[in-house]
């Protein structure tokens, strides 16, 4: 074990886990108001980048500028997806809204190779790239800068739900769709908005990705490790994201990086740490850290 | 139900239950397999090969179907249990083991396999039991990837020798058709039978209503990794024919893409019948087929997006073929085909 690394795996891992905790509040804010599980979080990531892309390259706008827009897109693109997608299946067995994100994942998948086709892009950079040193560990600034306006974005998005009247009407609707109607307030428009704020979040977390590894059809892999973050979190609970993204992080970090034995090292262990992580929380405590316990009445 | 043909009265207890009915049916059916088994005398390798593929995506999707359409349970790891079996047979077929045993012993690991990745439904179901597959779906591939790179051939995987018998050896889509075909009529009436016994008809009060099951008797943990086994049974068998007809496995070919590929069959066949998986799989494999034969000639229409095209294509029409068979027909192929029947039979009248 090279545990003299250890706060170097530490503090890679917490980068990366912010990402993770990006990509699983955009779940979470999905789940929690329609009970839909977004598999399609990390496809909507790609096409931001890919979108943020278009605007640099096409328009010849600066990159903080195509930030700005992709998010506006992204606005537009989970009203379109809530609106034809996903709400002709209110109502219907839980596979049916799996099934459907899965297959938007795909149609989404192959509407961005065609129309941006396969290859790899690189955005402009939108952070400095000299290593920041704190002690024995050595950060890649932009990594980190990243990581800061993940966090920030977290923030806004919770004090949103904290102390505006559209974030305690879809915290009303997470809480009973029927309660939530009788007071008057439109449930559908609200799964609208909880899809519009999901995709934000998602196109946040591609243009940041794309900043750190480029722009290319493989970024929706990285929201597959999103999953065990949300399960770990609780399904339904917004710390809970940025907890359980920040935890499968440093554990795959770690697992990854620690072990110096090369027969170990070449397993690449650190590739299903967060998904062996899942099942163990699935069979121990399926609910999560801060999810909700079903309880079930005939 | 489906209405039956005039004149048609069960008269005995057999007959009560009998799939095929009436003598029209039996000469149907028979017709139906002889020119099933007499096409590789006619038809080209290329007709054959995409016949193959077709016939192997059946068995994996009946399993599948087997397990969500009638049990209720979403498994997103259907291409890792393949992955087991397609690795079980090549890796006994290598050692020396015949074939013809390699097939049902892939089945029997994909099973005990899949049986294992079913235990969390002892304590949970619905989408977070599909997490726990989804689990599988990435496992399972990592290990035949970096585990024993000298068995399993890691990231370049294995070549596979092709089936012997008795002198014949199976190496063309000619000869691999027979074994193929033979194991999806097989698949189908097991598959078909299943779902009329005891077993099939707890496995639909679990997809109803899994509480109200446990209070009719059936325990449904253990009838639920009982869906599980056979479900990566079929998939282990799919997995063994795949093996040796692709000739040459990795790890890549069971990936999570290919999982949502093949329960996107079972939604568009229709899901809980036995007829759906063979209407899903043809017709999604006929759907790739398709783009393939059709992308280099709107490569020519459209010089600027020639390069994704064929990438493109295909997931996006699979996509826009999935979301509009959700929305607009949710039972599927099969049972636009019921409808159909019932159309004929009662024409020239409405009902």
């Amino acid at each position: 074990m090279n545990w003299d690394l250890f706060p170097q795996f530490l503090a890679t891992g917490l980068l990366t886990g912010g990402i993770y905790a990006l990509i699983a509040l955009g779940l979470v804010l999905i789940y929690k108001s329609s009970r839909v599980f977004n598999f399609a979080q990390g496809h909507i990531l790609m096409l931001g980048a890919f979108i943020a892309w278009w605007f640099t390259e096409n328009l010849g706008w600066s990159i903080w500028m195509a930030f700005l827009a992709a998010m506006g897109v992204a606005v537009l693109v989970g009203l379109v997806i809530e609106r034809l997608a996903l709400r002709p299946l209110i109502g219907q067995p839980i596979l049916a809204a799996v099934m459907m994100t899965l297959a938007l994942a795909q149609f989404l998948q192959g509407a961005v190779i065609l129309a941006f086709g396969a290859y790899q892009r690189s955005l402009p950079t939108m952070f400095p790239l000299q290593p920041l040193i704190l002690g024995d560990v050595r950060l890649k600034l932009n990594l980190v800068l990243a990581f800061a306006v993940a966090l920030i974005g977290f923030a806004v998005f919770v004090l949103f739900f904290r102390f505006t009247r559209a974030g305690l009407a879809m915290r009303a609707a997470a809480e009973d769709h029927q309660l939530a109607q009788s007071v008057g307030l439109s449930v559908p428009r609200i799964f609208g908005l909880a899809w519009a704020i999901a995709s934000v979040v998602a196109m946040i977390g591609g243009v940041l990705l794309a900043n750190i590894s480029g722009v290319e059809t493989n970024l929706s892999v990285i929201a597959l490790k999103a999953f065990p973050a949300v399960l770990f979190g609780g399904l339904e609970s917004i710390p809970g994201a940025i907890i359980g993204g920040l935890t499968v992080g440093v554990i795959e970090s770690l697992v990854g990086g620690l072990p110096q034995d090369q027969a170990i090292r070449s397993l690449h262990l650190g590739d299903i740490a967060p998904y062996v992580f899942m099942l163990l929380v699935l069979m121990v405590r399926p609910e999560g850290l801060f999810g909700l316990k079903r309880i079930e009445r005939i | 139900m489906a209405l039956r043909l005039a004149g048609d009265f069960d008269t005995s207890y057999a007959h009560d239950i009998a799939v095929i009915r009436n003598r029209g049916q039996w000469l149907m059916t028979l017709v139906f397999l002889v020119a099933l088994f007499a096409l590789p005398f006619f038809a080209g390798s290329g007709i054959l090969g995409t016949l193959n593929l077709i016939g192997i995506s059946i068995i994996v999707v009946h399993g599948l179907n087997l397990l969500v359409g009638y049990t209720g349970q979403i498994s997103l790891g259907q291409a890792a249990f393949m992955s087991v079996g397609a690795y079980t047979s090549a890796v006994l077929v290598r050692g020396g083991v015949s074939f013809w045993f390699a097939l049902p012993a892939a089945g029997l690991i994909a099973g005990l396999v899949g049986l294992l990745f079913g235990l969390p439904a002892l304590r949970i179901k619905g989408f977070y039991l599909a997490m726990a597959t989804l689990s599988a779906q990435f496992i399972i591939p990592w290990f035949f990837r970096n585990v024993r790179v000298d068995i399993f051939g890691g990231m370049p995987g294995l070549r596979v020798p092709p089936p012997e018998l008795g002198g014949i050896i199976f190496n063309s889509q000619q000869t691999m058709y027979f074994p193929i075909m033979g194991v999806v009529v097989l698949c189908t009436i097991v598959a078909k039978n299943i779902a009329r016994t005891r077993l099939g008809r707890a496995f639909v009060a679990i997809r109803d209503n899994d509480l109200a099951a446990e209070v009719l008797g059936i325990h449904g943990f253990t009838y639920k990794l009982r869906a599980f086994f056979l479900s990566a049974f079929y998939a282990g068998l799919a997995g063994s024919l795949w093996a040796h007809y692709a000739r040459s496995i990795n790890p890549e070919q069971f990936s999570l893409l290919n999982s949502v590929w093949y329960l996107g069959m079972v939604i568009v066949g229709g899901m809980g019948s036995a007829l759906g998986p063979i209407l899903g799989a043809t017709f999604i494999r006929l759907l790739e087929e398709t783009t393939i034969q059709f992308s280099p000639l709107l490569g020519k229409i459209f010089p600027e997006a020639q390069a994704g095209l064929l990438a493109g294509l295909g997931p996006l029409l699979f996509g826009l073929v999935l979301m509009l068979f959700l929305v607009f027909e949710p039972r599927g192929l099969a049972h636009r085909w019921e409808l159909l029947k019932a159309a004929w039979r009662l024409r020239p009248f409405a009902h």
